[in-house]
């Protein structure tokens, strides 16, 4: 308990040093664009599923992206053949922990597990700068570092695209070194996609349920029409 | 106007009507219908506030429906399963993805406990505005007090169920403030984990309590309320007692029927409290964060202690009561007071009938000392539930201890403070219109 | 009740309407929670089409697979034992499968799509117990001395000939259920699917 209180104590210390001298950028995309999840979605199972699951995820809920069982069959699937499994990580958590450290977590909801209290967004916002903020740093077992997550355990997995960022020290800036094989701008725009995969599967209905929910207004307002006219009707009585 | 006083139902000789008299012969079913809607007189004057009890009810409802349908799905299993996910974290998002239908009732249910909370707040500061728990009705607010701590305890029960990082910390941390009594403390609070950790043991208990325990105890208080209530009659914004003021049929002159009356009044009022819950449940059912906390989607872990731990909002302005207490008194540590003063400050709503001195009932017939202290009082609420959200702090500290300070000076100094208003004479009729 | 006969008809229009609008809310609010009672995604992807392989099924053999929590079994039927069925026309209810307990493919003499491949759900028709093998004929196993071979459910004695037909005067109602399938290869079945899904 006294450890406790001490964490709890010197929790306020830690946040700020861990996060918020970094600037974060506001994440460009939509969940609506279909175009851009179908792209996110490749991204995701050909670089984040090898060590991260999405173990609530279905892969039949990919046709929701506007595909087919069988195009989803033939260019998503590669640890399952059943469209109805889960999005089971491919490696075995014990041996990831042996080899990083931690097991990686599960994705499947990190978009809101990252958002704060008061900006729902801030989970795809800081995602979105995340994904782009590795650097090259030598001291680090993995060889890269992070300007949004110090001392990542996670090595750079997408720099064959990005290139290789380097931190000038004296301008606190990170600065492409190595180009990588997607000039900057088509690679923020692939993240992006990749940042949109992650906000939709946290929860693959929230299109539907923000829609349902204008009819549900729809319904009540009239309902409201009708009832209030029955309650003045009664009320003439009481004088 | 007790149930029991009404003639038995007499056939008109149809089917229906046979059928209605044998039953009311056996079962006071006329006299229930009578006694607490048909011929329940209210006052005619209720206002805006008077929707919030009829409200709570519904609210209670929604809970114990969409609860009845997710315990079908839900599993209270700390281990992992095969993905290495708590089997209770992956079952609730089973329930949100593989279950049709699921997300819905799940957002109901947890949209609906902040809403309980939002509609038991608003219910208990009609209260305050127009002294309805002076006499004859002290005992309708003691059970009310007694349904907001039964409330309390179900809801932190129930938010361990989802068993992600909030729930889990949250639980942690309260369950060891139990520790803080002297001798037993240490004792309790193993008895209410079941292990020395909250773990799959406290899980399954705090399953049982959330479920059936404290439902079925909530239930049975909400009954005793409205009976007590329906005993008394209803206050009123005025606090005219409308029954000193009979009329020649025998009932209140100010007084009409709850149905068809107030049940039609209370339907548009439900109908305006769906659309807000709609609005939240469809379009922001995290609430911003504050009703679905964004670390409770990371699944438990004993090892790493969330960096910032809140309690959910309806318990962060006695939560930061709790902080304000940073000193040592009579040689028992800051711990032990600053559970005893969070204790104190829910508790002390029980004494209100008694430590309000004033000669009239409502706000409106009460002075400017009453008007003002009671602002005040509401804003130092506002203050300390934000205080609470927010991680410790020295100016927060300071501010949570000043705001404590005013929240007890307003109780305890209530025998004084409620007799030197200014009061304005009382009508004899409510006004209406 | 006696101030229903007051009611004026405009207030007694509104009070129809609100529980006609208030009705049909209440109706539409019953679905999710309907709707949850029915199987799960979790259900569906365990109850999804298997594939079997009977290359290793030996004539006179019987192999059961799992589908949709149910056994399957399947038959690799020796020729005594398809002599056996023509024999039973008067012995059992339904000989010629006239019962909706098959696809239409299955519906003739041996129940099955190739004659000799036979494959049935596992589960008595008349309350769901699985009924065991009595696959040789005569008393040998317990069964009377005219028995030709087939199946005992232990329940409640309903016996089953070679291609799931129910004797008659048993408990059981109608023949054992052929579950959809189709031949992906000549020995792989798919079950649980008539035609290879898109």
């Amino acid at each position: 308990m006294k450890k406790f209180l001490i964490a709890l104590l010197f929790a306020p210390i830690m946040a700020f040093a861990s996060g918020s001298t970094a600037h974060i950028d506001k994440w460009p995309g939509s969940v609506s664009d279909k175009a851009a999840l179908q792209n996110g979605a490749k991204l995701f199972v050909n670089y984040c599923l090898n060590c991260h699951g999405a173990s609530y995820m279905r892969y039949k809920n990919l046709v929701d992206l506007g595909l087919t069982e069988q195009q989803v069959k033939e260019n998503l699937m590669f640890t399952s053949d059943k469209i109805g499994e889960l999005m089971r990580v491919a490696a075995r958590s014990d041996e990831q922990k042996l080899w990083f450290g931690a097991t990686p977590p599960d994705l499947t909801i990190v978009a809101r597990a990252r958002g704060e209290a008061g900006n729902a967004g801030a989970g795809a916002d800081w995602l979105y700068t995340y994904l782009r903020s590795f650097y090259r740093d030598e001291n680090r077992p993995t060889g890269w570092n992070n300007t949004v997550f110090e001392n990542v355990g996670m090595p750079h997995i997408l720099y064959g695209l990005q290139g290789q960022q380097v931190m000038n020290h004296e301008t606190h800036k990170l600065e492409l070194a190595v180009p990588g094989s997607m000039p900057p701008a088509e690679f923020d725009k692939s993240v992006s996609d990749l940042v949109g995969f992650m906000v939709w599967m946290g929860e693959p209905q929230q299109e539907y349920r923000r829609t349902l929910g204008w009819f549900v207004l729809a319904f009540l307002a009239v309902l409201f029409v009708v009832a209030y006219a029955l309650k003045k009707e009664y009320w003439k009585d009481i004088h | 106007m007790a149930a029991g006083n009404f003639e038995k139902y007499k056939s008109d000789g149809s089917l229906a009507g046979n059928a209605l008299e044998w039953v009311d012969a056996r079962f006071p079913a006329t006299s229930l219908w009578k006694g607490h809607l048909s011929e329940y007189y209210a006052p005619k004057n209720f206002n805006f506030w008077y929707f919030f009890g009829s409200l709570a009810l519904l609210v209670l409802v929604i809970q114990i429906v969409t609860g009845i349908f997710l315990v079908m799905h839900y599993k209270p299993d700390a281990a992992l399963n095969a993905n290495g996910v708590p089997i209770a974290f992956a079952s609730v998002e089973y329930i949100m993805r593989d279950v049709a239908g699921g997300w819905l009732i799940r957002y109901m249910h947890s949209t609906g406990a902040s809403a309980f909370f939002i509609v038991v707040y608003l219910h208990m500061f009609r209260g305050l505005l127009y002294g309805s728990y002076r006499k004859p009705r002290e005992l309708t607010w003691l059970f009310g007090v007694g349904i907001f701590l039964v409330l309390m305890g179900e809801a932190f029960f129930g938010y361990l169920l989802p068993w992600g990082q909030m729930s889990v910390w949250g639980a942690q941390v309260i369950v060891n403030l139990f520790s803080a009594i002297p001798v037993i403390g240490p004792d309790l609070s193993l008895i209410i984990r079941g292990d020395f950790v909250v773990g799959d043991a406290t899980l399954n208990r705090f399953f049982s309590f959330h479920v059936i325990a404290f439902p079925l105890v909530l239930i049975g208080l909400v009954a005793a309320h409205v009976l007590a209530l329906h005993e008394t009659g209803s206050n009123n914004p005025d606090g005219v007692e409308i029954k000193a003021n009979i009329g020649a049929d025998g009932h209140p002159v100010d007084g009409i029927p709850f149905h068809p009356y107030y049940t039609v009044k209370d339907i548009v009022g439900v109908i305006v409290f769906l659309m807000v819950f709609s609005a939240v449940m469809f379009w922001a059912p995290e609430g911003g964060g504050y009703f679905l906390e964004t670390p409770n989607f990371y699944p438990a872990d004993p090892l790493k202690t969330p960096p910032h731990i809140a309690p959910v909002w309806y318990f962060t302005p006695f939560y930061s009561i709790l902080r304000a207490v940073t000193f040592p008194l009579f040689g028992l540590d800051a711990k032990f007071w600053g559970v005893v003063a969070m204790g104190a400050s829910v508790v002390i709503f029980a004494f209100l009938p008694w430590l309000d001195r004033s000669p009239v009932k409502s706000i409106r017939y009460r002075g400017p000392i009453y008007k003002t202290l009671l602002s005040i009082f509401v804003v130092v609420f506002i203050v300390l539930g934000y205080l609470g959200t927010l991680s410790p702090s020295p100016i927060g500290e300071l501010v949570s201890q000043i705001c404590s300070v005013f929240y007890f000076g307003f109780f305890l100094a209530m025998p004084w403070w409620s007799r030197m208003d200014k009061f304005k004479p009382v009508p004899d009729r409510v006004t209406f219109k | 009740m006696s101030n229903q006969g007051k009611m004026d008809c405009g207030r007694r229009r509104l009070v129809v309407a609100t529980a006609a609008v208030g009705g049909a809310g209440a109706v539409a609010a019953l679905v999710p929670f309907v709707s949850s009672l029915l199987p799960s995604e979790r259900a569906k992807a365990a109850g999804a089409p298997v594939e079997v392989d009977i290359s290793k099924l030996e004539s006179g053999q019987m192999m059961t697979v799992e589908w949709r929590g149910k056994p399957v079994w399947i038959i690799n039927r020796t020729k005594e034992m398809m002599d056996t069925l023509p024999k039973l026309a008067d012995a059992v209810a339904d000989p010629k499968s006239e019962k909706n307990q098959q696809p239409a493919y299955a519906q003739n003499d041996t129940r099955s799509i190739k004659p000799e491949i036979m494959v049935v759900v596992g589960i008595c028709t008349h309350l769901g117990c699985s009924p065991s093998q009595k696959f040789k004929a005569g008393a040998e196993e317990g069964m009377p001395g005219e028995w030709l071979g087939g199946f005992l459910c232990p329940c409640h004695g309903s016996t089953f000939d070679f291609a799931g037909r129910v004797y008659k005067s048993k408990p059981a109602p109608t023949n054992l259920e052929v579950p959809p399938h189709v031949y992906l290869a000549d020995t792989r079945i798919l079950i649980g699917e008539d035609k290879k899904g898109a």
